[in-house]
Protein backbone atom coordinates (compact mmCIF):
# COMPACT_ATOMS: atom_id res chain seq x y z
CA UNK A 1 0.00 0.00 0.00
CA UNK A 2 1.10 3.01 1.04
CA UNK A 3 4.02 3.60 -1.34
CA UNK A 4 1.53 4.30 -3.89
CA UNK A 5 1.65 8.15 -3.68
CA UNK A 6 3.09 10.72 -5.56
CA UNK A 7 4.76 14.17 -5.03
CA UNK A 8 2.87 16.54 -3.37
CA UNK A 9 4.01 19.30 -5.77
CA UNK A 10 3.91 16.91 -9.18
CA UNK A 11 0.47 14.77 -8.28
CA UNK A 12 -0.85 14.55 -5.06
CA UNK A 13 -3.87 15.99 -4.50
CA UNK A 14 -5.41 17.98 -6.88
CA UNK A 15 -7.01 20.92 -4.63
CA UNK A 16 -4.44 21.43 -1.97
CA UNK A 17 -2.40 23.26 -4.23
CA UNK A 18 -4.90 25.27 -5.32
CA UNK A 19 -7.13 26.02 -2.17
CA UNK A 20 -6.21 29.09 -0.22
CA UNK A 21 -5.58 29.28 3.32
CA UNK A 22 -9.11 29.05 4.42
CA UNK A 23 -9.70 25.42 2.99
CA UNK A 24 -12.70 24.37 4.02
CA UNK A 25 -12.78 21.10 5.70
CA UNK A 26 -15.03 18.83 3.22
CA UNK A 27 -12.76 19.79 0.67
CA UNK A 28 -9.44 18.47 2.69
CA UNK A 29 -11.78 15.14 3.51
CA UNK A 30 -12.36 14.47 0.43
CA UNK A 31 -8.90 14.41 -0.60
CA UNK A 32 -8.19 12.73 2.43
CA UNK A 33 -11.05 10.01 1.30
CA UNK A 34 -9.70 9.76 -2.23
CA UNK A 35 -6.10 8.87 -1.64
CA UNK A 36 -7.51 6.31 1.19
CA UNK A 37 -10.14 4.53 -1.02
CA UNK A 38 -8.25 4.33 -3.97
CA UNK A 39 -4.76 2.81 -2.17
CA UNK A 40 -6.55 0.97 0.42
CA UNK A 41 -8.45 -0.93 -2.53
CA UNK A 42 -4.83 -2.24 -3.59
CA UNK A 43 -4.72 -4.19 -0.37
CA UNK A 44 -6.49 -6.93 -2.16
CA UNK A 45 -3.36 -7.08 -4.34
CA UNK A 46 -1.06 -7.85 -1.33
CA UNK A 47 -3.11 -10.07 -0.12
CA UNK A 48 -3.03 -12.70 -3.09
CA UNK A 49 0.46 -11.65 -3.52
CA UNK A 50 0.99 -12.89 -0.02
CA UNK A 51 -1.11 -16.04 0.36
CA UNK A 52 0.66 -16.94 -3.09
CA UNK A 53 3.96 -16.50 -1.28
CA UNK A 54 2.86 -19.46 1.59
CA UNK A 55 2.02 -17.17 4.00
CA UNK A 56 -0.67 -18.18 5.79
CA UNK A 57 -3.80 -16.08 6.37
CA UNK A 58 -3.19 -15.01 10.06
CA UNK A 59 0.53 -14.10 8.77
CA UNK A 60 -0.54 -12.06 5.76
CA UNK A 61 -3.13 -9.60 8.00
CA UNK A 62 -0.16 -9.84 10.77
CA UNK A 63 2.00 -7.74 8.65
CA UNK A 64 -0.85 -5.52 7.13
CA UNK A 65 -2.29 -4.68 10.80
CA UNK A 66 1.73 -4.17 12.35
CA UNK A 67 3.91 -3.44 9.33
CA UNK A 68 1.80 -0.89 7.50
CA UNK A 69 3.57 0.20 4.41
CA UNK A 70 2.88 -1.33 1.24
CA UNK A 71 6.16 -1.79 -0.39
CA UNK A 72 8.23 -2.97 2.63
CA UNK A 73 5.16 -5.93 2.89
CA UNK A 74 5.71 -6.93 -0.98
CA UNK A 75 9.20 -6.66 -0.41
CA UNK A 76 9.17 -9.39 2.81
CA UNK A 77 6.74 -11.71 1.18
CA UNK A 78 8.65 -12.05 -2.26
CA UNK A 79 11.90 -12.30 -0.31
CA UNK A 80 10.28 -14.94 1.71
CA UNK A 81 9.15 -16.53 -1.33
CA UNK A 82 12.44 -16.78 -3.00
CA UNK A 83 13.81 -18.82 -0.05
CA UNK A 84 15.86 -16.11 1.27
CA UNK A 85 16.37 -16.27 5.59
CA UNK A 86 13.79 -14.30 7.60
CA UNK A 87 17.16 -11.47 8.23
CA UNK A 88 17.95 -10.61 4.91
CA UNK A 89 14.30 -11.03 4.01
CA UNK A 90 13.30 -8.29 7.05
CA UNK A 91 16.48 -6.23 6.29
CA UNK A 92 15.20 -5.55 2.68
CA UNK A 93 11.74 -4.73 4.16
CA UNK A 94 13.13 -2.87 6.49
CA UNK A 95 15.62 -0.57 4.28
CA UNK A 96 12.18 0.24 2.41
CA UNK A 97 10.46 1.42 5.54
CA UNK A 98 13.56 3.98 6.58
CA UNK A 99 12.26 6.87 4.30
CA UNK A 100 9.20 6.62 6.81
CA UNK A 101 11.21 8.42 9.42
CA UNK A 102 11.58 11.42 6.65
CA UNK A 103 8.19 12.02 6.36
CA UNK A 104 7.80 11.87 10.13
CA UNK A 105 9.98 14.04 9.92
CA UNK A 106 8.31 17.02 7.83
CA UNK A 107 4.61 15.59 9.75
CA UNK A 108 5.77 16.47 12.98
CA UNK A 109 6.40 19.94 12.50
CA UNK A 110 3.06 20.53 10.69
CA UNK A 111 0.94 18.81 12.77
CA UNK A 112 2.56 19.08 16.58
CA UNK A 113 1.09 16.33 18.04
CA UNK A 114 1.04 15.89 21.74
CA UNK A 115 3.58 13.47 22.66
CA UNK A 116 1.24 10.90 23.68
CA UNK A 117 -0.18 11.00 20.71
CA UNK A 118 2.97 10.33 18.75
CA UNK A 119 3.44 6.50 19.30
CA UNK A 120 -0.20 6.52 18.26
CA UNK A 121 0.13 8.25 14.77
CA UNK A 122 3.10 6.95 13.72
CA UNK A 123 1.74 3.68 12.17
CA UNK A 124 0.13 5.80 9.52
CA UNK A 125 2.89 7.71 8.49
CA UNK A 126 3.19 6.42 5.23
CA UNK A 127 3.59 7.95 1.42
CA UNK A 128 -0.45 8.59 1.35
CA UNK A 129 -0.81 10.16 4.41
CA UNK A 130 2.40 12.27 4.12
CA UNK A 131 1.38 13.38 0.12
CA UNK A 132 -2.19 14.42 1.66
CA UNK A 133 -1.19 16.35 4.63
CA UNK A 134 1.98 18.40 3.34
CA UNK A 135 0.66 20.73 0.85
CA UNK A 136 -2.89 21.43 3.08
CA UNK A 137 -2.49 25.27 4.12
CA UNK A 138 -3.36 25.12 7.92
CA UNK A 139 -2.74 22.86 10.85
CA UNK A 140 -6.11 22.24 11.41
CA UNK A 141 -6.32 21.18 7.52
CA UNK A 142 -2.80 19.14 7.89
CA UNK A 143 -4.47 17.31 10.95
CA UNK A 144 -7.91 16.55 9.34
CA UNK A 145 -6.00 15.22 6.07
CA UNK A 146 -3.98 13.36 8.46
CA UNK A 147 -6.21 11.33 10.56
CA UNK A 148 -8.90 10.87 7.62
CA UNK A 149 -6.31 9.18 4.76
CA UNK A 150 -5.07 7.14 7.63
CA UNK A 151 -7.84 6.12 9.09
CA UNK A 152 -9.24 4.96 5.97
CA UNK A 153 -6.20 3.51 4.61
CA UNK A 154 -5.65 1.55 8.08
CA UNK A 155 -9.22 -0.03 7.93
CA UNK A 156 -9.40 -0.49 4.36
CA UNK A 157 -5.91 -1.97 3.38
CA UNK A 158 -6.32 -4.54 6.07
CA UNK A 159 -9.42 -5.12 4.85
CA UNK A 160 -9.12 -5.92 1.34
CA UNK A 161 -5.61 -7.66 2.95
CA UNK A 162 -8.00 -10.11 4.13
CA UNK A 163 -10.46 -10.33 1.18
CA UNK A 164 -7.46 -10.87 -0.89
CA UNK A 165 -5.75 -13.93 1.12
CA UNK A 166 -9.10 -15.49 1.36
CA UNK A 167 -9.91 -15.26 -2.80
CA UNK A 168 -6.34 -16.39 -3.08
CA UNK A 169 -6.62 -19.76 -1.03
CA UNK A 170 -10.14 -20.17 -3.43
CA UNK A 171 -8.14 -19.69 -6.19
CA UNK A 172 -5.19 -22.69 -5.46
CA UNK A 173 -2.78 -22.00 -8.10
CA UNK A 174 -1.91 -18.31 -8.01
CA UNK A 175 0.80 -18.62 -10.41
CA UNK A 176 -2.04 -20.09 -12.97
CA UNK A 177 -4.11 -16.87 -12.60
CA UNK A 178 -0.84 -14.74 -13.53
CA UNK A 179 -0.86 -13.57 -9.60
CA UNK A 180 2.99 -13.91 -9.59
CA UNK A 181 3.33 -10.72 -11.92
CA UNK A 182 1.24 -8.42 -9.21
CA UNK A 183 4.20 -8.12 -7.21
CA UNK A 184 6.51 -6.57 -9.44
CA UNK A 185 3.84 -4.88 -11.72
CA UNK A 186 3.26 -2.81 -7.82
CA UNK A 187 7.13 -2.46 -7.52
CA UNK A 188 7.46 -0.80 -11.05
CA UNK A 189 3.96 1.29 -10.39
CA UNK A 190 5.63 2.18 -7.14
CA UNK A 191 9.33 3.04 -8.90
CA UNK A 192 8.16 4.98 -11.76
CA UNK A 193 6.96 8.19 -10.36
CA UNK A 194 10.21 8.17 -8.21
CA UNK A 195 11.99 8.29 -11.87
CA UNK A 196 12.25 12.06 -12.10
CA UNK A 197 15.71 12.56 -12.75
CA UNK A 198 18.86 11.06 -14.16
CA UNK A 199 20.12 10.28 -10.77
CA UNK A 200 17.26 8.24 -10.37
CA UNK A 201 17.03 6.62 -13.61
CA UNK A 202 20.95 5.82 -13.06
CA UNK A 203 20.88 3.75 -9.57
CA UNK A 204 17.20 2.26 -10.88
CA UNK A 205 19.68 0.58 -14.10
CA UNK A 206 22.57 -0.20 -11.94
CA UNK A 207 20.50 -1.65 -9.48
CA UNK A 208 18.79 -3.83 -11.97
CA UNK A 209 22.32 -4.88 -13.41
CA UNK A 210 23.41 -5.94 -9.79
CA UNK A 211 20.81 -7.82 -9.25
CA UNK A 212 20.70 -9.79 -12.10
CA UNK A 213 24.70 -10.30 -12.22
CA UNK A 214 24.28 -11.21 -8.42
CA UNK A 215 21.35 -13.57 -8.19
CA UNK A 216 22.65 -16.77 -9.56
CA UNK A 217 26.02 -16.06 -7.37
CA UNK A 218 24.77 -15.00 -3.70
CA UNK A 219 22.15 -16.86 -1.65
CA UNK A 220 18.62 -15.83 -1.80
CA UNK A 221 17.49 -12.30 -0.09
CA UNK A 222 21.35 -11.07 -0.46
CA UNK A 223 21.19 -9.77 -3.98
CA UNK A 224 18.49 -7.26 -3.16
CA UNK A 225 20.39 -5.43 -0.47
CA UNK A 226 23.85 -5.72 -2.06
CA UNK A 227 22.01 -4.03 -5.22
CA UNK A 228 20.68 -1.06 -2.95
CA UNK A 229 24.41 -0.10 -2.73
CA UNK A 230 23.49 1.38 -6.31
CA UNK A 231 22.26 4.39 -4.55
CA UNK A 232 25.41 5.35 -2.24
CA UNK A 233 27.65 4.85 -5.10
CA UNK A 234 25.17 6.34 -8.33
CA UNK A 235 25.75 9.44 -5.01
CA UNK A 236 29.25 9.21 -4.82
CA UNK A 237 30.16 9.10 -8.63
CA UNK A 238 27.62 12.44 -8.86
CA UNK A 239 29.61 14.17 -6.29
CA UNK A 240 27.71 15.07 -3.45
CA UNK A 241 26.96 18.74 -3.59
CA UNK A 242 25.05 18.55 -7.08
CA UNK A 243 21.42 19.67 -7.82
CA UNK A 244 20.59 19.46 -4.03
CA UNK A 245 16.71 19.78 -5.37
CA UNK A 246 17.07 16.92 -7.27
CA UNK A 247 16.26 14.52 -4.59
CA UNK A 248 13.54 14.76 -2.27
CA UNK A 249 12.48 12.15 0.59
CA UNK A 250 9.97 14.59 1.82
CA UNK A 251 8.21 14.02 -1.69
CA UNK A 252 6.46 11.03 -1.58
CA UNK A 253 5.29 9.07 -4.57
CA UNK A 254 1.49 9.60 -5.92
CA UNK A 255 -0.82 7.29 -6.15
CA UNK A 256 -1.89 7.41 -9.68
CA UNK A 257 -5.57 7.56 -8.68
CA UNK A 258 -4.85 10.69 -6.68
CA UNK A 259 -4.29 12.76 -9.61
CA UNK B 1 7.95 -19.85 12.66
CA UNK B 2 10.99 -18.30 10.43
CA UNK B 3 8.31 -16.42 8.79
CA UNK B 4 7.44 -14.89 12.44
CA UNK B 5 10.24 -13.96 12.89
CA UNK B 6 10.57 -11.92 9.81
CA UNK B 7 7.39 -10.29 9.97
CA UNK B 8 8.50 -9.68 13.87
CA UNK B 9 11.69 -7.75 12.76
CA UNK B 10 10.15 -5.95 10.44
CA UNK B 11 7.50 -5.23 11.82
CA UNK B 12 9.23 -3.39 14.94
CA UNK B 13 11.90 -1.96 12.29
CA UNK B 14 9.20 -0.07 10.09
CA UNK B 15 7.44 0.91 13.34
CA UNK B 16 10.36 2.45 14.99
CA UNK B 17 11.41 4.17 11.62
CA UNK B 18 8.34 5.72 11.90
CA UNK B 19 8.35 6.85 15.02
CA UNK B 20 12.14 7.86 14.87
CA UNK B 21 10.84 10.73 12.43
CA UNK B 22 8.04 11.87 15.33
CA UNK B 23 9.91 11.67 17.88
CA UNK B 24 13.68 13.52 16.71
CA UNK B 25 14.01 17.03 16.89
CA UNK B 26 14.18 18.55 13.25
CA UNK B 27 17.91 18.78 11.85
CA UNK B 28 19.43 15.74 12.82
CA UNK B 29 18.23 13.80 10.13
CA UNK B 30 17.93 17.19 7.59
CA UNK B 31 21.59 16.71 6.24
CA UNK B 32 21.66 17.41 2.58
CA UNK B 33 23.27 13.72 1.99
CA UNK B 34 21.26 11.87 4.51
CA UNK B 35 18.22 13.02 2.87
CA UNK B 36 19.17 12.46 -0.43
CA UNK B 37 20.20 9.04 0.00
CA UNK B 38 16.98 8.46 1.76
CA UNK B 39 15.44 9.75 -1.74
CA UNK B 40 17.39 7.50 -3.66
CA UNK B 41 17.77 3.92 -1.49
CA UNK B 42 14.12 3.43 -2.57
CA UNK B 43 14.92 3.57 -5.84
CA UNK B 44 17.65 1.00 -6.06
CA UNK B 45 15.51 -1.39 -3.73
CA UNK B 46 12.19 -1.13 -5.71
CA UNK B 47 14.11 -1.80 -8.93
CA UNK B 48 16.20 -4.46 -7.79
CA UNK B 49 12.81 -5.87 -6.33
CA UNK B 50 11.31 -5.56 -9.88
CA UNK B 51 13.93 -6.86 -11.51
CA UNK B 52 14.58 -10.16 -9.32
CA UNK B 53 10.53 -10.85 -9.03
CA UNK B 54 10.67 -11.06 -12.41
CA UNK B 55 13.25 -12.44 -14.03
CA UNK B 56 14.66 -14.73 -10.95
CA UNK B 57 13.34 -18.19 -10.43
CA UNK B 58 15.46 -18.95 -7.37
CA UNK B 59 19.11 -18.25 -8.45
CA UNK B 60 18.45 -18.96 -12.03
CA UNK B 61 17.68 -15.72 -14.35
CA UNK B 62 14.70 -16.91 -16.55
CA UNK B 63 12.55 -15.15 -19.48
CA UNK B 64 9.26 -16.40 -18.45
CA UNK B 65 5.81 -15.03 -19.39
CA UNK B 66 5.96 -12.82 -16.18
CA UNK B 67 8.43 -10.38 -18.10
CA UNK B 68 5.37 -9.77 -20.51
CA UNK B 69 3.07 -9.12 -17.53
CA UNK B 70 5.78 -6.21 -16.50
CA UNK B 71 5.67 -4.97 -19.98
CA UNK B 72 2.12 -4.41 -20.36
CA UNK B 73 2.28 -2.66 -16.59
CA UNK B 74 5.28 -0.34 -17.95
CA UNK B 75 2.34 0.69 -20.60
CA UNK B 76 -0.48 1.45 -18.65
CA UNK B 77 2.10 3.27 -16.55
CA UNK B 78 3.27 5.08 -19.34
CA UNK B 79 -0.38 5.26 -20.25
CA UNK B 80 -1.10 7.14 -16.74
CA UNK B 81 -3.61 4.28 -15.64
CA UNK B 82 -4.32 3.99 -12.03
CA UNK B 83 -2.52 1.72 -9.70
CA UNK B 84 -4.92 -1.15 -9.97
CA UNK B 85 -5.11 -1.18 -13.66
CA UNK B 86 -1.52 -1.11 -13.64
CA UNK B 87 -1.27 -4.57 -12.03
CA UNK B 88 -4.16 -5.64 -13.20
CA UNK B 89 -2.92 -5.58 -16.62
CA UNK B 90 0.24 -7.23 -15.85
CA UNK B 91 -1.64 -10.17 -13.80
CA UNK B 92 -4.18 -10.87 -17.04
CA UNK B 93 -1.31 -10.48 -19.95
CA UNK B 94 0.73 -12.97 -17.38
CA UNK B 95 -2.20 -15.37 -17.16
CA UNK B 96 -2.93 -15.42 -20.87
CA UNK B 97 0.30 -16.31 -22.12
CA UNK B 98 0.90 -18.51 -19.62
CA UNK B 99 -2.76 -20.21 -20.50
CA UNK B 100 -1.78 -19.95 -24.39
CA UNK B 101 1.77 -21.26 -24.17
Amino acid sequence: MAEQTAPPQSTGVPDARVTGPDKPDSAVVRDALGVGIAVGLSGFAFGVTSAGSGLTLLQTCALSLFVFTGASQFALVGALAAGGNPYTAAAGAFFLGIRNAFYGLRLSQLLALPRALRPLAAQWVIDETTAVTLPQPTRRAARIGFTVTGFTLYVLWNLTTLAGALGAEALGDTGAWGLDAAGPAVFLALLAPMLRSGTERVTAGLAVLLLLGLLPVLPAGAPVLVSALAAPVVLFLRGRGKDPDETRPEAPTTPREAR
Amino acid sequence: MNIWIAIGLTAAGCYLAKLLGLLVPAGVLERPLVQRLAALLPVALLAALTAQQTFGDGQHQVLDARAAGLAAAAVALMLRAPFLVVVGSAVVVTAVLRAVL
